[in-house]
């Protein structure tokens, strides 16, 4: 074996262990630890995408050298590798761009906390992306919860508070159906580890056995992660979580948290029941028709809000009805396309938050339109990040979110009920994203006379301007070299097998 | 349908309405502690499904003590872990609301989610 095997297995264990250890330091030097350890697993990340790619097949990584239905495992993949590399980055990037913003709305006291969470956070994307047990899968599922809620609350604030028990709400009748569904997949199957459910339930197809069992159990655990992930009729405490948390949480959480699940959501497609069985259940019709109904509605409750943070926040919702809606297409290449668009969105989204922040600070920390109008001559980077984010997310040529509406589009193709209601959605939802992101940077080049606001210079905010410049490179480069992430994509779903 | 498999099998069909009872209380309620009590129900509905899963009848707990080591012997010990992984889980994220409970109420003194969104409203930020 390998030493580079291990390394998928040191990440998590580095960044589990990293949690207590920010516990007893000092806020800044928890700061320290944890840009340290992302960086850390980021490289240690990007090796393991080489190995994968190198020796062009998928490894598995048995925890305590215990065979396979007895033991715990890692499932290494490309694609597994590069969305790790890829979540530390933007991970990264959150945290460096909002310091400002945590020292001033956390207590100093309480500075250290936020690493803790931010650490646990991250170490439940890793397993959740590496993880070949379901149930492990499940504990992680909730880790990655409770750290979330923890980053919500850390700024204490009635809103923040009561938007962390709503989510907490959401969050745990998702769980609960995605056990519930993890239960009746155990209970025929009898088998925890990824690949061996997965046999199992070949064998159960082919002699005709539990479909119904099947079918629920699949049923269960996609409404469950739908229902994790925000979800268009389940959303309601994402407006104000996003919104009101402090400026890194709502990057990550809009850019992150939600991802984890999706991509664990395609893992149980791909790796535990079998895309087949997919295609040929009414699950993914679902999962179609609430992802089309929430791109229009995230959109259309995007343009009748008047604050810019919950904008972006209601924008998100629509976001997350176009990955469920090219998970709904059941082909490959809507599968493909949703996963680009994880990608783009989470490169875009964070982009937004911290430009959107970075347009508040130069009107005097207020959100509301009234305000932030001729914010982007005050803060120049600013205001030019967030019209290339607004740019990307309407979906122009260059941006990323270009490519993943040209890819949705394409997989819709040939399809035979699906084409056309895709199609119409992507139309009327592009309409919408225009006229709610256009409104925004028009209103914020609009020049107003003195007095609503001051004006913030580039030296005076270095961290929160290298972040927003390598958010627009990453948006820029996802869009320019779509070719080589998409074949990366598609071995990575070959590997899944 | 088949309605004699919901009596042969009553203990899942239970479990099942426990579930749903606990679900649309955590789902419905407007009091939070009656919203947590129903989390409770839920979770535990999950556990007594699980725990169903792994009896076989007439076994014992598999704990070796008069030697016998036969797998005949003893009832199926994997779900029996994972409904304890599912009670530790279950008991820090019951930790967790009640404790945002607690925030909650010493701030608007009600426990009722609608009232604290009305009076969050009010204030205006």
């Amino acid at each position: 074996m390998d030493f580079v095997q291990n390394f998928p297995f040191m990440s998590i264990l580095l960044s589990l262990f990293s949690g207590p250890l920010c516990s007893i330091l000092d806020g800044k030097w928890a700061k320290r630890v944890n840009a340290i350890v992302i960086t850390t697993i980021g490289g240690l990340s990007v090796s393991v995408l080489l190995y994968v790619v190198r020796t062009g097949q998928a490894f598995v990584y048995r925890m305590g050298h215990f065979p396979a239905p007895w033991g715990n495992e890692i499932r290494v993949g490309v694609l597994e590798a590069f969305m790790a590399a890829f979540f530390c980055v933007i991970m990264l990037l959150c945290m460096v761009s909002g310091v400002r913003e945590r020292e001033e709305q956390i207590e100093e006291s309480r500075q250290n906390l936020y690493y803790v969470m931010a650490n646990l956070l991250l170490c439940s994307l890793l397993a959740l992306i590496y993880t070949n047990d379901l149930f492990t899968a499940y504990v992680f599922v909730e880790i990655n919860t409770i750290s979330a809620c923890g980053l919500i609350m850390i700024r204490q604030t009635g809103r923040t508070i009561e938007a962390a028990i709503r989510y907490m709400i959401m969050s745990l009748l998702g769980s609960g159906l995605l056990l519930l569904g993890i239960c009746h997949l155990y209970a025929v199957t009898g088998q925890l580890l990824m690949s061996n459910i997965r046999e199992q339930v070949q064998l159960l197809t082919a002699g005709h056995q539990y479909h119904i069992t099947l079918m629920v159990a699949l049923g269960l655990m996609s409404v469950g992660l739908a229902i994790k992930s925000a979800l268009y009729p389940f959303h309601a405490w994402l407006p104000d979580a996003y919104g009101y948390a402090t400026l890194s949480s709502s990057a990550i959480l809009s850019a992150l948290v939600s991802k984890g699940y999706i991509f664990l959501l395609i893992k149980i497609f791909y790796r535990v029941v079998g895309f087949e069985l997919v295609m040929e259940s009414r699950v993914a019709n679902v999962l179609f028709v609430f992802g089309i109904i929430g791109m229009i509605m995230g959109s259309v409750n995007a343009i009748r809000t008047d604050n810019l943070k919950r904008m972006i926040a209601y924008s998100s919702v629509a976001q997350i009805g176009y990955i469920y809606m090219g998970l709904g297409l059941a082909t490959e290449a809507g599968t493909v396309a949703s996963i680009y668009h994880v990608l783009s969105h989470a490169a875009t989204k964070s982009l937004l938050f911290v430009a959107a922040a970075g347009l508040t600070d130069a009107s005097r920390g207020e959100a509301h339109f009234k305000d932030i109008t001729g914010a982007a001559y005050r803060n120049k980077l600013a205001g030019v990040a967030f019209t290339a984010g607004s740019l990307s997310m309407v979906g122009m040529p260059m941006f990323s979110g270009f490519i993943s509406k040209l890819f949705f589009a394409q997989a819709a193709v040939g399809h035979t009920h699906k084409m056309l209601p895709t199609f119409i959605a992507l139309a009327i939802s592009t309409v919408l994203n225009a006229v709610y992101f256009m409104k925004t940077v028009i209103r914020i080049y609009t020049p107003v006379s003195e007095g609503t606001g001051r004006a913030v210079s580039l030296k005076e905010q270095p961290a929160k301007s290298a972040a927003l410049v390598c958010f627009i490179l990453l948006n820029l480069i996802l869009g320019l070299n779509s070719d080589p992430v998409i074949r990366l994509i598609q071995n990575g779903l070959g590997m899944f097998d | 349908m088949h309605f004699e498999y919901l009596l042969q099998n009553y203990e899942e069909a239970a479990a099942m309405i426990l579930f749903g009872i606990g679900f649309s209380n955590l789902l419905l309620q407007k009091n939070l502690i009656r919203k947590i009590i129903g989390l409770n129900i839920m979770d535990t509905a999950t556990y007594l499904f699980l725990a169903l899963k792994g009896y076989i009848e007439g076994r014992k707990a598999p704990v070796v003590v008069d030697g016998v080591t036969s797998v005949e012997a003893y009832i199926n010990p994997i779900p029996s872990g994972l409904v304890l992984t599912g009670i530790v889980v279950s008991v820090s994220v019951t930790a967790l609301m009640l404790s945002l409970t607690i925030r909650l109420y010493r701030r608007y003194h009600t426990l009722d989610l609608d009232e604290i969104s009305t009076l969050l409203k009010k204030e205006g930020k």
